[in-house]
């Protein structure tokens, strides 16, 4: 009897980060990526990965509402009724999901605009709704914290690493949150200044960005083969 | 001859085999050898019948085929240079204008398109494959005259790597890879894929006011796409119409030569002929394909003579099919055996929908006048689906007449 309490005891004092927990954090930012490999929440990588700024700002607004929603639902997960559990899931992130669009509206205006209903749609984001469903509900709030920072983390680099290879060809700029966009490339090159150099307007389409992505999978799953799925 | 054989097989062979210094280079010095003599692979089990043309003598009969286009275009590219400033020249000069403008677009589209096929070979540990022989063919003979460089290129890589490599490599292809680059350019950077660009120098003649009246750098279906939307009765439509009556710049006589302004190789409907008749008596391009192809084409364009809501859709099905890139992409574009239809009734539902399509789109759609190339990329993607049903129905076929047998 004894024996199992003190199990129980040495279980509740695993370190905040603790190896399992540290992989709690560094498998999302690789081997089970949640836009790469899990093939999550598709749709906002493809559509806001025009420019760095909003790309940046995205990241950062699922990474908050992700971090809420997993913290929260995982300090309620055993006052949850199951049969329930998916339309708590929903009250919860679209709160959170309504405080990031209004603190976007009053302090970025420019950058909401331009994410437009995307914000919104964060909250049928599937990662958001996966980690919750998979991890949250039945995990403590600590590595619940953690995963939600690892996958959160794991969706803003692909989308970082798309939005910079699409805004520098595409636009021939990079912009920043609060730094707007810089262009960075002499006006005389232009063709239509006497120059050569044209930017590529394929990069702005959204069909590149998943060629991007694409190539991105391509060069995960080539190096490690074990991703790559047996037919 | 069999000195040289010699001196290959036994001095220089073994430099590039397994645990020669040049080991690493075998992929390279193999694709050389293949090239220029028989291979004397052997099969390793069984008895096959082997037929002396293989993929490397089968890209080199359509290469052949497309002499005819390479040779006419680069003439027109400097008979339409010429004529577009209204000098008289031979044929040396109209030709040395054309090589300047196209030799370069043939180096640089092989020279990047082997590039990526060699290193990837290198990485992937394979022999060569030869698909790009013909592919780096087509992809000058699509382009306009005055095409940056550096474009083609990009666009050669995106077409090899994405359009190829990730699907594994020749034969895995899902959409034609010169198709592929070119799409590529006319969405990336649509303002060097239309407009004046068809004729060499034409927009800084027109600046300096040498251009001859009547010359403006557009193609035939540029200026056809102009018509839509205006009165047929006007002033305008009616000028740009003279021009295809006979006698007018592109009448059908001179549509079906080429003289007329276009992407190098495309616009002699008979230099395409003369490719297609070698691809047909060789047996490497498909009948079935070329002649839907054809007929789908004449249906819409008599379709549209029908409707005639508008001066394009009075254009007579004929004079559709020899204008443009039509031609072309029926028999050296919807006929690539990776990307076509593979059952004979397939062949025939591809070809006429091409075709169908083709002159659909360049009709209705005046942002996308070269109608051919997305029709041709789209039935690239649904060939396996027609495929499919094509053997799903074969296969319901069989089993009804087992079934009646055996009940």
């Amino acid at each position: 009897m004894s024996e199992v309490q003190e199990a129980i005891v040495e279980k509740k004092s695993e370190p905040l980060f603790s190896k399992k927990n540290r992989k709690l954090i560094s498998d999302p930012l690789n081997d089970s990526n949640p836009i790469t490999v899990q093939v999550l929440g598709i749709c906002s990588a493809l559509a806001i990965t025009v420019q760095v700024q909003q790309a940046v700002i995205m990241s950062l607004s699922v990474l908050f509402v992700l971090i809420g929603g997993n913290i929260i639902i995982s300090l309620m997960r055993n006052g949850i009724p199951d049969r329930i559990r998916i339309i708590v899931q929903l009250v919860i992130v679209a709160a959170l999901v309504i405080i990031v669009n209004e603190v976007l509206k009053a302090f970025l205006p420019d950058i909401s605009e331009k994410l437009s209903v995307f914000v919104g749609l964060i909250i049928t984001n599937c990662i958001i709704m996966g980690r919750l469903e998979a991890f949250a509900l039945a995990n403590k709030p600590g590595p619940s914290f953690l995963d939600a920072i690892g996958n959160g983390l794991g969706y803003a680099w692909i989308l970082l690493a798309v939005s910079i290879v699409r805004e520098i060809f595409g636009s021939g700029a990079i912009s920043f949150p609060g730094m707007g966009q810089v262009k960075f490339l002499p006006e005389g090159w232009f063709i239509g200044n006497g120059g050569f150099y044209e930017n590529n307007n394929m990069m702005i389409l959204p069909p590149m960005a998943l060629v991007v992505v694409g190539v991105i999978i391509w060069i995960q799953r080539s190096r490690n083969t074990k991703l790559i799925e047996s037919h | 001859m069999k000195g040289l054989h010699n001196f290959i097989d036994k001095k220089l062979k073994p430099n590039f085999t397994e645990g020669g210094k040049l080991s690493k280079f075998w992929v390279v010095f193999d694709a050389l050898e293949t090239f220029a003599f028989t291979p004397g692979h052997v099969t390793k089990s069984g008895a096959h019948i082997r037929d002396g043309i293989d993929l490397k003598r089968t890209m080199f009969m359509v290469i052949l085929a497309l002499v005819p286009c390479l040779l006419f275009g680069t003439w027109n590219a400097g008979h339409q240079y010429y004529a577009s400033i209204g000098q008289e020249a031979d044929l040396w000069a109209k030709l040395g204008v054309g090589a300047l403008k196209v030799l370069p677009l043939v180096v640089v589209s092989y020279g990047v398109g082997l590039g990526i096929e060699f290193v990837f070979a290198g990485i992937r540990k394979h022999s060569i494959n030869e698909g790009f022989l013909v592919s780096g063919m087509l992809i000058p003979l699509i382009m306009p005259v005055d095409v940056p460089l550096w474009m083609v290129a990009i666009a050669t890589a995106f077409a090899v790597i994405i359009g190829k490599e990730v699907f594994g490599g020749t034969g895995m292809n899902i959409l034609n890879i010169a198709l592929t680059s070119r799409a590529f350019l006319f969405f990336a950077y649509p303002k060097q894929m239309s407009g004046e660009i068809w004729i060499h120098d034409v927009a800084s003649n027109k600046t300096a006011g040498l251009l001859v009246d009547g010359h403006t750098g557009a193609t035939a279906l540029g200026h056809l796409a102009n018509t839509v939307g205006k009165a047929a009765d006007s002033a305008e439509v009616k000028g740009i119409m003279a021009q295809f009556e006979p006698g007018g710049m592109f009448s059908f006589e001179n549509s079906f030569l080429g003289l007329i302004p276009g992407s190098i190789g495309e616009t002699s409907t008979l230099a395409c002929l003369i490719g297609a008749a070698i691809l047909l008596f060789t047996g490497i391009g498909s009948w079935r394909i070329m002649l839907s192809f054809l007929i789908g084409g004449l249906t819409m364009g008599w379709i549209f003579n029908l409707a005639g809501a508008n001066a394009f859709m009075g254009v007579s099905p004929l004079h559709q099919v020899v204008m443009g890139g039509f031609m072309f992409g029926l028999v050296f574009m919807a006929t690539d055996p990776v990307s076509a239809a593979q059952t004979a009734t397939g062949k025939l539902i591809y070809g006429f929908f091409g075709g169908f399509l083709s002159i659909m789109i360049r009709v209705f759609n005046g942002a996308y006048p070269e109608g051919v190339m997305m029709a041709v990329l789209f039935m690239n993607v649904m060939a396996p689906l027609i495929d499919h049903y094509v053997i799903q129905a074969n296969i319901n076929r069989r089993m009804k007449r087992t079934a009646l047998q055996t009940a």
